[in-house]
Order: C-alpha cells, then structure tokens, then sequence
C-alpha cells in the first residue's frame, strides 16, 4: 500500500533565503509524524508546502497517489478538502465576525455539500464530536475559551472529511489543564477516522507522547529520523 | 517581620474591569530563593507579580499589603523581566544605552562608567562582542538576546528581587533553557530572590526552590517543589500534573481536568475548582476553603487529605466524552 503522504526533496526558498532544504519523508494513514526543532528550522515552511498553501520550488509531495506539486490550482482544488490544517492560535485560525456554527458550515457550502435540511444537523454533528455542545454553534469566538475555540478550528477541519491533518501547534497555546483534552480528541479522532497527522509541535514532552515518529529538522534540513 | 523574609504579601486583592481577579493572596519571597507562581490563564498571577513592582494595569485597584513596599525603589531593589522583551526596551535607543541609563538612574556614575558597566552586564549573559552589539538596537536583535538583555538590564542594579513574568513562553525550547539558565546565574551572582510566573511545570521542577499554585486568584497549594510536585495535595494540583505528557506512561489517553478554569468574575459558589474535581463534596460547593498547613505546605482544599497518591486514577476519564 502506498503511503498517505510521501515528500521527496522537497525545497523551499524565501529569496536568497533557503527555508527547506531537501526534505524526505513519509506518513502512512492512522499515522503520527512530528516535525521537531528550533524557531526558524523550517518545519512550518514545510507544512505549507506540503498543503501546497505555498508551492515548493522544487521536489514532490504525493499524496494519496497523486503527484501535487506538478498540478494546476483548478486540478488541485478537488484535493485540497482532504488535506487540513490546523494552527496555533486558536482565535485566529476562525474568523472574529463568524458565529462558529457558520465557521463549521463554510467548508460544506463551498464545497457544494450543503443541503438546507441537512446541513444545520451535520454542524451539531461535527460539533458533538469535537466535544462542544451544539449550543455552542450560537457563539462567536471570543465567547469561547482557547480550548474550546481550537476544539471548534477542528470540527471546522473535520467538515471537509479529511484523510491528513497538518497540526501546526495546535496545543501550545492552550492551558496546561485543557491541553490533555484537546490531544486526546486528536488521538480519539485519529483512532476512528484513521487520519494521518503531520504534527507541528516544539514540546519535547508533547511530541514524546504523541507521535509514532519524530524527524529532527535543522536549518531546513532533516539530520534524524 | 522574620529576618528570613524579604517581601511579605498579605490578603492581596486586585479589582481589574470590575471583576476580583485576585482574592485575598497571602505568601512571602524569602531572600534567595526562587518562587515560582504557578497558574493558567485567568488565575491572576501576572497582576500578582505586576503588584510586587507597582505596576498593576491602569484602573485596577490593589487592596491588601505587600511589605516593604518596594515599588518606589522599581529598578534598584526590585526589577521585572517581562515575556514580551520588546515592551521592555525602548525601539529608538540602543540595547547599551538603555542598560547605561538604568545605571545612572540609581547611581551617580560617569557615563563612561555606566557605558562599561552595560557592556560588561551583556557580556556576562552570553551576547556576543557585547562592545559593539552594544550599540545595536532591539529590534536587531534575536529573540533569545533580547530577552537576555532584559536579564542583564533587570540584573544590573543588583536588586533584592527579580520578578520574571513568563520569561521563555515566547521562545522556543531551546532557547528556553538558555534564558532561565542565564537567568538562573544571574540572580545567583547578585543575591536575587527570583519570583517566577510560569505556567509550565517542568520550569518549576527544574528551576524553582518553593512553589505557589494559583487558581481563580487564590493559593491552592504552596510549598517546597519537591514536595508539592511529588505528591500534590490539592486536586488541582494533582490534576494538573497528571494530565503533563511527560507523566503519562505510554497512555493513548491522557487523564484531563474535565472543563475549563473560570473566568474571573464568573466563579461558581464555595471552591473554584469545585466544578471540575472528582473529589467536590457538598460542602465543596458552599464553603470556599482557605489555606491551612498540612504536612509539609499550606492547602486550600476541604479534601486534601482525601487525595489519593498518586492520584492519576482520579483524572483517567472512564469514557470518552
């Protein structure tokens, strides 16, 4: 079986400014992969690159058997539900106007999944498994705590039915005490849906946790793993 | 007051956008020592370091006493190395002229003087040819080296107390362990208690002598670090330690602290912690606890000694929510 994710020499530059360097490697679906190192080593470039949010300047990303980076825009878009991201700052991956029931909602009506009967029972769906209470839908951001909102950013996620979720962060920024449960939501998602996850994470502990497989990232360039 | 107490804090209350968020705090700095005030966000323990110094945001009001009262003498015997090191330098002025200038503000020396003395204080917190990135500006600096400059600055005037106000939360890992390490020495060579707000325990364990646990602007548990940390005695606490990774013991599921910490001015009846502990009795939710010794510490908690040890089967979820 082929891999759900498979990154071949992938490189990014800013300028003269070389962010990634050859970066290799794969993640298989039900997968932990954690990206680990210092400020400005390149891992988050990479995660960008990898969801094509920037196009590498060279070397491949397969995903799911198909080669993304010699796509168009147009030929990619059917793809791009399948793999979501999930970012650091809760409050500002949705957005501040936005009930979170319409943040959840968004990704559906784009995609031409939304039906009018249907739909308001998919958001409480989706919000259920994130372990929100559909009443929550009513609110608006800043009328959720970091843990909730990042719960909300997920289910957002999850309306599009993903197979890879790029987790840049996605924990630390929460509270110690709120923390666990967010990552057990991940591990309980990926336990029933079999999502791959790329995990984004400079928590040593946190990593040591969660993740199947760690690569050592350096100056854009993998030196373990 | 003991001659083994430097600052003695006593029923601090800080009224802040109308709401308590600090409510009746009492603990003691002793001389030397690191003091690590625990907490998540909302507990209150940044206006709590930010009293110490005085500089508690406009409009709140501070009740309660904090002796000596060492606010007048801010840069001299009592210094603050904030989380965000920008907010602390001026961006028009160069790193050294404004260490030079913290020195002359309490000490009639030549400009010369405090100019060598800034050079030689960055120096001895690792930033490198400390002569000429003297003359640098923050904003060419590293992350991790203005933070370090903001020790050496806070450092300089050899106070009695550092106030370090989330030092490392904007740093990564790495860079982390270097800050508090350069921290660390510092305080260590000028005789500085250091009182540490962090939110991280592994900062406490491998920084800290003693230990203050805030939650919903109150103490819940205080005491030695290896003590409280071995064997939390308050559930919070127990909690809290419980659901770290690094204690999870090859767990798919982490045990968690049910629910989120309160938010000041909306705290339930009796204990603030009652609504997410597995041990809230009925008295629990009337009463709230004040802080008594027990064994080694002093607990508010009407349950402590119902705490199991170790107490992670507490916060093991019995069935995925």
């Amino acid at each position: 079986m082929s891999p759900l994710l498979e990154v071949r020499e992938l490189v990014v530059r800013y300028g003269d400014f070389t962010a990634v360097d050859g970066v290799s490697f794969t993640l298989d679906a039900g997968e932990t992969l954690a990206l680990n190192g210092p400020s400005g080593c390149g891992k988050s470039s990479t995660a960008m690159a990898v969801l094509q949010l920037r196009r590498p300047d060279s070397g491949e990303v397969g995903f799911e058997g198909r080669e993304l980076t010699s796509l168009t825009e147009r030929e990619l878009r059917p793809l791009r539900p399948r793999m979501q991201p999930v970012f650091q700052d809760p409050y500002g991956s949705l957005s501040p106007r936005h009930r979170i029931r319409d943040a959840v909602a968004e990704p559906l009506k784009v995609q031409g999944r939304w039906t009018a009967t249907d739909g308001p029972a998919r958001v409480a769906e989706l919000l259920d498994r994130v372990g929100l209470d559909p009443s929550y839908g009513d609110r608006h951001p800043h009328e959720l705590s970091g843990g909730q909102c990042q719960r909300a950013g997920i289910a957002r996620a999850l309306a599009s039915e993903p197979r890879l979720l790029v987790l840049d962060e996605p924990v630390s920024a929460l509270d110690p005490s709120v923390r666990a449960g967010v990552l057990n939501l991940l591990a309980d998602l990926q336990d029933d849906l079999g999502l791959g996850y790329l995990f984004i994470c400079h928590d040593q502990a946190v990593v040591r946790h969660f993740a199947d497989r760690v690569i050592e990232i350096r100056e854009g360039r993998v030196i373990s793993g | 007051m003991p001659s083994d107490v430097l600052l003695s804090v006593r029923d601090l209350r800080i009224v802040f956008d109308g709401v308590e968020a600090v409510r009746g705090l009492s603990f003691d700095v002793r001389p030397r020592e690191v003091l690590a005030v625990v907490g998540e966000s909302g507990a209150g323990k940044s206006l709590t370091a930010r009293a110490l110094l005085g500089m508690v945001p406009r409009g709140a009001s501070v009740g309660g006493t904090i002796r000596p009262d060492l606010s007048t003498e801010r840069g001299r015997r009592i210094a603050l190395v904030p989380q965000d090191a920008l907010s602390a330098l001026s961006p028009v002025h160069p790193v050294g002229d404004q260490l030079a200038a913290a020195v002359r503000s309490v000490q009639r020396v030549s400009r010369r003087q405090a100019r060598a003395r800034a050079v030689a204080a960055l120096d001895r917190v690792g930033i490198p040819d400390a002569a000429r990135t003297a003359r640098a500006y923050p904003h060419e600096y590293s992350g991790g080296m203005r933070q370090r400059a903001v020790i050496a600055m806070a450092t300089i005037n050899e106070p009695d107390v550092v106030v370090a106000d989330e030092p490392t939360s904007a740093l990564d890992a790495e860079r982390q362990e270097q800050v508090l390490r350069v921290l660390g020495e510092r305080r260590e060579a000028v005789g500085a208690a250091l009182v540490l707000v962090t939110h991280d325990m592994d900062v406490v364990r491998d920084h800290a002598n003693r230990v203050l646990v805030m939650y919903a602007g109150r103490a819940v548990e205080a005491g030695r670090v290896q003590d409280v940390l071995s064997r939390p005695r308050a559930p919070y606490t127990a909690g809290l330690l419980a659901s770290l990774p690094q204690n999870a013991r090859g767990l798919r599921r982490l045990p968690a602290l049910p629910g989120t910490p309160p938010a000041p001015g909306a705290l339930p009846a009796g204990c603030a912690f009652a609504p997410r502990c597995p041990l809230a009795a009925d008295r629990c939710r009337h009463e709230e606890p004040e802080p008594r010794p027990l064994h080694d510490r002093l607990v508010a908690c009407h349950r402590a000694d119902d705490v199991p040890h170790p107490a992670i089967d507490l916060f093991q979820e019995k069935q995925p929510a």
